[in-house]
């Protein structure tokens, strides 16, 4: 049994885990240090209400926001200047620390890894126990090191590195294991690009992924809402000299290109410059429209989606517009810009790069978990195929027949201005 | 929870790796705030040939009319990968599903069903093909399946065998976390928010 320091919840289940709870009987033991936001099913046009595209989405944040307020849970809500999606705004907000433990019934809650925390995804049930409890049983994971030997090559990312240890030990890879991500090239990156890293170790199928806090990551942290002030000395948590690891695994950085999913399982991705295996398994090539033996690069794409909790970020953004600068999007594609929060998209704009990506010919939105996947509500036209900057190529993710091939929101940019999948080196 | 002891019934083969709760319940398919409602809408995309107007694929391994009343299916390797939705577990047990025997099972998937009294049970491939459309005895209390022992955590054996509300249990221990929590306020006072801060506006 371990104790649970923060707790996070979002209108798709939080209504029903407290609704749940208090059904029961039971109360939300310390409700101080449990947040909820209004992310996943949330419109994200200009102009939004409560009102989703999602038929009876309404009903999941209203019940959210009412459950919310009885337990006397701080909630990011709809027009809070706070919104976004549960990953961006814990960090903007201070709110996952180094050496916390932190929780939430969202798969991708291991990207707050990223800070030195213990964090990870959890059920509805879970939840619910953290919340009447203060803390989870946990069967203790077995624990893996992923080393990130040497330099990344400029125009590589913290996307393609994740995706590269998808690619190489397969979507399976982390099964029953923590990992630590560690070496030079994850001691290079920006805090953000961390939060990249870290946020896709569910696809590994392991527990979670976390990064040892260092002085960026203090930087980061310093006077942010939640976070103590002064903060108190973090860098003593670090792996020992000499620790035995259940597994090691170790990839050199510079050997790593721009990456790019070719089927419906984040393992089954490829470098962009390769082409499809010749061992591709038939369903995914089906389901995706391609051959065995195929180059990735110069697939024709319909819709270039940038946003979710993986790549949505203020360097995300910059980045991709980079790319965007003075070119616009092909004929015929279809190009969206979430945001991953409202500060996040108000930062952006502040340098004008709304204007860029509107330039470009696309769709600047609100922050939410959006397009990432469909509820029902809105999708992209039938049988597109999307490149896109989420973490999830499966069947059907972003809609019924939708073909999504995940990649750096850079890759996303390039992509767009020329109509078909295409490396974004050099165009920056 | 209903206790999880024996179990005796067909075994339903979907035997392929990294089915994702997004394909054993897709988004769209959630549309109530509830845990229930969610029996048709298991596996829509590929049950159905048209999952709006429930038009069955004749060609799923569900809609064999062979398999109507099987309580356990048969998985690859990463079984219930990808999104938290415990909705996936949900749907499973009121199709009827009481089990799910795969290669392995993706974490947050495995205690979901723990929690909801459907057994997670994992056994190697090439066992797992010789059930594949077979009665299939499970004996959780010795840990087998048809005279296969599988492994499986002491705790999460008996809260299965027992169906025992986990809250209920960890609320016993209620004195014992509070004198914890007292001192890791001291050592750690950051982390108790409503103590020391509660500056939103």
């Amino acid at each position: 049994m371990i104790a649970i320091d923060r707790i996070f919840l979002h209108e798709r289940t939080g209504a029903a885990a407290l609704a749940s709870l208090a059904a029961a009987g039971r109360v939300v033991a310390d409700p101080a240090r449990v947040f909820a936001v209004m992310d996943h099913i949330v419109d994200t046009r200009t102009g939004r209400t409560d009102r989703t595209l999602m038929l009876g989405g309404q009903a999941f944040i209203t019940e959210t926001r009412a459950a919310c307020r009885t337990a006397g849970i701080t909630l990011f809500d709809v027009h809070d200047r706070d919104q976004g999606i549960t990953h961006v705004i814990s960090p903007e907000l201070g709110i996952v620390l180094p050496g916390c433990t932190l929780i939430a019934p969202d798969s991708h809650t291991c990207t707050q890894g990223a800070f030195g925390a213990l964090a990870w995804g959890i059920g509805s049930s879970e939840a619910e126990h953290a919340m009447a409890t203060g803390t989870l049983r946990v069967s203790k994971p077995k624990t893996m090191r992923v080393t990130f030997s040497g330099v990344l090559p400029v125009g590589v990312t913290a996307k393609d590195m994740i995706l590269r240890l998808l690619a190489d030990h397969g979507a399976g890879g982390g099964a029953g294991h923590a990992v630590e991500f560690a070496g030079d090239a994850v001691a290079a990156l920006d805090m953000e690009a961390r939060m990249t890293l870290c946020n896709m170790a569910t696809e590994f199928a392991a527990m979670t992924g976390l990064i040892a806090p260092d002085a960026r990551t203090t930087a980061y942290l310093k006077g942010r809402r939640y976070a103590p002030d002064p903060l108190p000395d973090w860098q003593g948590l670090r792996t020992d000299d000499g620790a035995v690891f259940d597994r090691e695994i170790v990839i050199d950085a510079g050997s790593i290109e721009p990456m790019v999913s070719w089927g419906t399982s984040p393992g089954e991705s490829i470098g962009i410059s390769q082409s499809i295996p010749a061992d591709a398994e038939a369903p995914a090539l089906a389901y995706i429209g391609l051959s065995a033996g195929q180059p990735i690069a110069g697939t024709p794409i319909n819709v270039a989606f940038i946003g979710s909790c993986t790549n949505a970020r203020l360097s995300d953004l910059r980045r991709a517009a980079a790319v965007l600068q003075g070119r616009t999007k092909a004929a015929g594609v279809l190009g969206l810009v979430v945001p991953g929060s409202s500060a996040v998209k108000r930062a952006a704009e502040a340098e004008g790069l709304d204007r860029t990506f509107i330039e470009a010919g696309f769709e600047w939105r609100e922050s939410g978990c959006s397009l990432c996947f469909y509820a029902g509500g809105e999708s992209f036209p039938a049988g597109s195929r999307v490149i896109s900057s989420t973490n999830r190529n499966f069947e059907g993710r972003q809609g019924p027949g939708i073909r999504t091939h995940i990649a750096s929101p850079e890759v996303v940019a390039a992509s767009a201005v020329a109509g078909c999948i295409t490396d974004p080196r050099g165009m920056a | 929870m209903t206790p999880f002891t024996t179990l005796t019934s067909l075994a339903v083969p979907l035997i392929r790796d990294n089915v994702d709760t997004d394909a054993i319940i897709p988004s769209r398919e959630m549309t109530s705030t509830g845990k229930t409602g969610l029996k048709d809408g298991l596996f829509a995309a590929w049950r159905y040939s048209d999952a709006v107007a429930r038009v069955p694929n004749p060609d799923f391994v569900l809609n064999n009319p062979a398999f109507a009343g099987a309580e356990i299916l048969l998985g690859g390797a990463n079984f219930g990968c990808g999104s938290s939705r415990e909705h996936a577990v949900w749907a499973l047990a009121e199709y009827g599903f009481r089990a799910v025997i795969a290669e392995s099972f993706a974490p947050i998937f495995r205690n979901n069903c723990i929690r909801n009294g459907v057994a997670p049970i994992t056994l190697p491939r090439a066992v797992i093909e010789t059930l594949a459309g077979q009665r299939v005895s499970i004996d959780l209390a010795v840990q087998q399946a048809d005279g296969h022992y599988f492994d499986i955590e002491r705790e999460a054996r008996a809260m299965l065998l027992e169906g025992a509300d986990v809250i209920t249990l960890t609320l016993k221990h209620r004195d014992a976390i509070a004198t914890w929590q007292e001192a890791d306020r001291q050592r750690r006072p950051w982390i108790y928010l409503g103590t020391q801060m509660e500056t939103r506006a």
